[in-house]
C-alpha cells in the first residue's frame, strides 16, 4: 500500500502544495462554493420540474376557453346561454362544449370544504368546484372511472348570490383518497357535506383534473357540480377534434360576437397557453438557474486551467529536470492530474457541507423539502470531473516540456 | 505617477492578456448576475409612498372562525367584512380612510363604431385620492358627500381618457359602464406605485386601475366585484345576505399623522372588537393590527421567495468569481517578481509598488464592473421576457444601481487585489536579481 503511495508520489505533492497553500485554497474553496450553488440550484430546478409535469387530467392539445361577457340590459341570460352552447357543439370540428366557472390552472377560482360528517367545527377537505353541465367530463376531455356521469335532469341554474348546492358531485380520484383513507373506490355513493350542512352524492369519480391553483398543495382535489351559472359574465370551455384547435378558435370567436351584439367575447385562449402562462415564473427561474450552473462550472473551470497554467510555468525548469532524471511525459501529466485531484477532494468535502448548510438555511427561510444525497454524491462526481478535464490541458502542455530546459536558464 | 502606473497596468494586462480577459469575465459575470437579481429585490422591496408612508395604515381585523385561525401563523386575516369595514369608514375616526375593493365593468363608448370593452377598476371612498397622493391631469376626485349620496362618478385613468377622449379634458363628460350614466369628476395622471401598495391581494405588481368608482355603488350590484372573496360560516343566498355575512372582501387604509393618532385609533379598533364578541363575533379580541406600509409589505412578503433566493444565489456566485479573480492575480503578480524586483532595485518603495499593483486591480475592476454593466442590462431585458408583463418596472437600472454595480466591481476588484498586491510587496530584490 505504502509502496503504491509512494509511486504515486502524493508526499512530494503535499509538501509541494504546502509551499503554495493560497492557490490551492482558492481553488478548493472555489470548487466548494461551486458545488454549494450547483447542487442546490439543480435541486431547486427538480422540484419545479415536477411540479410542471404533474398532469391537468384535461386533454390539453385540443381544448381552450373563452369569456362571455354581458352588458346589455335585459337580457335573457338562461336562453342564451343554451343557444351559444348549442352552436358551438354543433360547429363541424367541435368535440363538445359546456358552460364553466372556472379554469384548471388558470390562477383564479372558486374553492369549498367537504366534510364526512355534517357540522359546524367538522374539520373538512379543501376542493376546488367546477359547475358544468352533463357534457362537462367529454368537454374537458376527462377520464371517469368509477360511477356515472350526470343526466342532463341533473342540472340546475344556480342564481346569483345563491349558496345552494345541487344534489349530486363528481370528485377527483385524489378528493376521494384524502376523503375516504386511500379506498377512492368506496367514495361512489357515499354523502358528503359542503356548506357544513349540505348533503351531497357522490355519484362518480375522474381520474384527474387539476383546480385553478399550482402552487396549492391540494392541486390534484377538485370535483364538478352539475349546474349552470346565471349570470353576466361566464365561460365556455371547448374540445375540438385533434389538430383543430387553432382554425377553431378564431371561428368560434368570430361566431359567437357576431350572433349578439350586447356581449363581449374575450380571452379566447387554449389549454396549452393557460398551462405555459401558468408556469411561467417556474420556467424562466429553471433557465437562470441553469445559466448559473453553466457558467458558473465554466468560470471554475476556467479559474483551474489558469492557476495550473501559472503554476506550470514557475515550475517550468524543475519540470524539465524531472524529465531530465527519467520521468515519462504520462508521470508527469499524472503528477499535475492527481494534484489536482487532491484540491478537488479537498473542495468537494468542503462544498458537500456548504451545500447541506446551504439547503438546510433554504428550507428554513423557503419552506423548501430537503435535499436528496443521490444529488449531492452526482454534484461531486460531476465537479471531480470538471476538475480533471479542465486540468488535462495545462497537464499535457507540461507533460510536452523538453528534459533540455533543465539545463537552459530561466524560463 | 498615476498616469504613469496606469500605463504600467496596460502593459501588465497586455502581455497577460488571457488572464486579464479571463479576470475581467469573471468580475463581469459576477457582477452582471448580482446586479440584476439586485435590483429585482430592490425594486420589489421599494418604498412606493416614501413621504407619508409612516402615517398610512392596513386595518386588520380578526373576524375569522372561533376554533381555526385564518393565517398558519395566526395573524389576522388581510380582508375585512363588509360590515365591520363600513362600520370603521362611517366612524370617520382618522385624518382620512379609504374603503375598498376590486371592481371591473364593461364600458360602451359613445361612439358606436368602438367595440365596448371590458375595464379593470377600483370601487373606493373619496378620501383614497388624497390619502395615496394620487396625481390628477384634470379635475380631481369626488367628495365625501358623493360617497353617501352614491353618486355615480368616476375618475378615469390617461390611457382610457387618451381611448375615449383623444387626451382632451373629458370632467364633466358622462361614461356609460355597465349600463349607467357616470360623470367623470377626473382624470389621473400618469401613477403607477410599485408595488401597487393600497392592494396587493391580486398581484402586488399589477398596473393602477383603469377607472374608480364610489364604493358604496358596489350594494347597487351593478358593478362586478373582482378581487379574493373568502367565507367560513354558512350563508343565506342573496346579496344582502352576502353583505351581512361573514365573508372577508373589503380593505380598509386609514391615515394617522401622529403616534397619538395611531394609539387611539388602534384603541377604538379594539373597543368595536370587544363590543361585538358580546354579540358571539370576534372570538380573538386582541389579534387587530394596524400595520404602516413598509410593515404591511414586509408582513405580505411582496418580495417573492423566489427573487430573494435568486439573490443569495448570485450574491455567492459572485463570490466564487472573486476567488477566481484573487487566484489569477495571486498568479499574475508573482509572476511579475523579477520585475518587481527590479523596480525595487531601481528605488521603488514598498508604498509604490502596493499603489502601482492597486491601480491595476482597480482596472481590471473597472473593466468587468463596465462589462458586468452590460450584461445586468441584458439579463434584466432577458429577465422581462421570460417573467412577462408585470416585472417591466421591476426591472430598471436607476442612476443608483448603475453606480452601485460599478462601485460593487471596484470594491470587489481592489478586495480581491489586496492580498496578491501585498504577497508582491514581499517580493526580495536581491532572490530576484540572482536569479537573473
Amino acid at each position: 500500500m505504502s509502496a503504491f503511495f509512494t509511486q504515486l508520489e502524493l508526499g512530494p505533492m503535499f509538501r509541494a502544495l504546502m509551499r503554495n497553500k493560497i492557490g490551492a485554497l482558492l481553488i478548493a474553496l472555489q470548487i466548494a462554493l461551486t458545488l454549494t450553488i450547483m447542487v442546490n440550484a439543480i435541486f431547486m430546478m427538480q422540484q419545479r420540474s415536477e411540479q410542471m409535469a404533474r398532469a391537468s387530467g384535461l386533454d390539453e392539445a385540443n381544448t381552450f376557453y373563452l369569456s362571455n361577457t354581458v352588458f346589455a340590459q335585459n337580457y335573457n341570460l338562461k336562453t342564451a346561454l343554451q343557444q351559444d352552447l348549442q352552436r358551438i357543439r354543433e360547429t363541424p370540428g367541435v368535440v363538445d362544449a359546456t358552460q364553466i366557472n372556472a379554469i384548471p390552472l388558470s390562477g383564479g377560482g372558486w374553492s369549498m370544504s367537504l366534510q364526512t360528517k355534517a357540522g359546524d367545527d367538522i374539520e373538512g377537505t379543501g376542493t376546488a368546484v367546477y359547475m358544468v353541465d352533463e357534457h362537462g367530463i367529454n368537454a374537458m376531455g376527462l377520464e371517469l372511472i368509477a360511477g356515472e356521469n350526470f343526466q342532463n335532469s341533473d342540472i340546475g341554474w344556480r342564481e346569483e348570490g345563491s349558496t345552494q348546492w345541487p344534489p349530486k358531485a363528481i370528485i377527483t380520484k385524489a378528493l376521494a383518497e384524502t376523503m375516504f383513507e386511500g379506498d377512492w373506490k368506496n367514495a361512489v355513493g357515499k354523502t358528503v357535506y359542503i356548506d357544513n350542512h349540505q348533503p351531497v352524492q357522490v355519484i362518480g369519480i375522474i381520474k384527474a383534473l387539476q383546480a385553478p391553483w399550482n402552487g396549492w398543495n391540494g392541486v390534484e382535489r377538485s370535483m364538478l357540480v352539475p349546474q349552470q351559472l346565471d349570470s353576466k359574465g361566464s365561460r365556455f370551455f371547448i374540445r375540438t377534434e385533434p389538430g383543430r384547435r387553432d382554425e377553431l378558435m378564431p371561428v368560434i370567436e368570430k361566431m359567437l360576437a357576431e350572433s349578439d351584439r350586447g356581449r363581449i367575447i374575450r380571452n379566447v385562449t387554449s389549454m396549452e397557453q393557460t398551462r405555459d402562462e401558468s408556469y411561467r415564473e417556474h420556467q424562466a427561474t429553471n433557465t437562470i438557474l441553469l445559466t448559473v450552473i453553466i457558467v458558473l462550472t465554466l468560470i471554475t473551470g476556467f479559474g483551474i486551467i489558469g492557476l495550473a497554467m501559472f503554476s506550470i510555468n514557475r515550475r517550468t525548469r524543475q519540470i524539465g529536470t524531472r524529465r531530465a532524471l527519467g520521468a515519462s511525459q504520462w508521470q508527469v501529466m499524472r503528477y499535475f492530474m492527481l494534484e489536482n485531484l487532491l484540491i478537488s477532494t479537498a473542495g468537494v468535502v468542503l462544498g458537500a457541507a456548504g451545500a447541506v448548510g446551504l439547503n438546510i438555511w433554504l428550507v428554513s427561510t423557503f419552506s423548501m423539502t430537503p435535499l436528496s444525497p443521490v444529488l449531492l454524491v452526482i454534484g461531486v462526481i460531476a465537479l471531480l470531473i470538471v476538475g480533471q478535464l479542465a486540468v488535462s490541458y495545462p497537464a499535457l502542455v507540461a507533460s510536452k516540456i523538453s528534459p533540455a530546459t533543465a539545463t537552459r536558464g530561466r524560463a | 505617477m498615476f498616469s504613469y502606473y496606469l500605463k504600467l497596468a496596460y502593459l501588465s494586462c497586455k502581455r497577460t492578456w488571457g488572464m486579464t480577459l479571463l479576470m475581467v469575465c469573471a468580475i463581469g459575470l459576477g457582477i452582471g448576475a448580482s446586479m440584476t437579481t439586485i435590483t429585482v429585490n430592490y425594486l420589489m422591496s421599494a418604498n412606493p409612498i416614501p413621504h407619508k408612508s409612516e402615517q398610512l395604515f392596513f386595518v386588520q381585523m380578526d373576524s375569522w372562525e372561533p376554533n381555526n385561525p385564518y393565517n398558519d401563523d395566526g395573524d389576522a386575516p388581510e380582508q375585512l367584512t363588509y360590515r365591520d369595514a363600513t362600520y370603521l369608514w362611517q366612524a370617520q375616526k382618522a385624518t382620512r380612510q379609504s374603503i375598498q375593493t376590486g371592481m371591473a365593468a364593461v364600458i360602451e363608448p359613445a361612439d358606436k363604431e368602438v367595440l365596448p370593452f371590458m375595464v379593470q377598476g377600483r370601487a373606493n371612498s373619496a378620501d383614497f385620492f388624497p390619502m395615496f397622493d394620487v396625481p390628477f391631469l384634470y379635475g380631481s376626485g369626488w367628495d365625501h358627500q358623493a360617497d353617501l349620496k352614491k353618486e355615480r362618478v368616476i375618475v378615469i385613468n390617461a390611457e382610457l381618457n387618451e381611448r375615449l377622449f383623444g387626451g382632451k379634458d373629458s370632467t364633466g363628460q358622462t361614461l356609460r359602464m355597465a349600463g349607467e350614466d357616470y360623470k367623470i369628476t377626473g382624470v389621473i395622471d400618469r401613477w403607477n406605485p410599485k408595488p401597487r401598495f393600497y392592494d396587493i391581494s391580486t398581484g402586488a405588481f399589477n398596473d393602477v386601475e383603469e377607472v374608480f368608482v364610489p364604493f358604496s355603488l358596489i350594494t347597487e350590484q351593478k358593478l362586478g366585484r373582482s378581487g379574493n372573496t373568502n367565507c367560513w360560516k354558512p350563508t343565506d343566498s342573496g346579496f344582502q345576505a352576502f353583505l351581512d355575512s361573514e365573508c372577508i372582501w373589503v380593505q380598509l387604509w386609514v391615515e394617522l399623522p401622529t403616534a397619538q393618532d395611531k394609539e387611539a385609533y388602534f384603541s377604538f379598533m379594539n373597543a368595536y372588537a370587544k363590543e361585538q364578541n358580546q354579540y358571539g363575533r370576534f372570538a380573538r379580541t386582541d389579534n387587530n393590527k394596524l400595520r404602516d406600509v413598509m410593515q404591511w409589505l414586509e408582513y405580505a412578503e411582496v418580495v417573492s421567495d423566489d427573487a430573494s433566493m435568486m439573490m443569495a444565489m448570485s450574491l455567492m456566485f459572485l463570490l466564487v468569481c472573486l476567488l477566481n479573480t484573487v487566484g489569477l492575480l495571486l498568479a499574475k503578480f508573482l509572476g511579475k517578481a523579477s520585475e518587481i524586483g527590479v523596480r525595487q532595485a531601481l528605488g521603488a518603495s514598498r508604498n509604490d509598488l502596493f499603489i502601482q499593483h492597486l491601480i491595476e486591480s482597480g482596472c481590471i475592476g473597472l473593466a468587468g464592473g463596465l462589462l458586468g454593466l452590460v450584461l445586468a442590462i441584458l439579463g434584466l431585458e432577458a429577465i422581462k421576457l421570460m417573467y412577462g408583463d408585470w416585472i417591466r418596472d421591476l426591472a430598471q437600472l436607476d442612476f443608483t444601481l448603475v453606480a452601485m454595480a460599478i462601485g460593487l466591481a471596484i470594491a470587489s476588484a481592489l478586495l480581491a487585489g489586496l492580498y496578491p498586491t501585498w504577497r508582491a510587496c514581499q517580493v526580495q530584490p536581491s532572490v530576484q536579481l540572482k536569479s537573473q
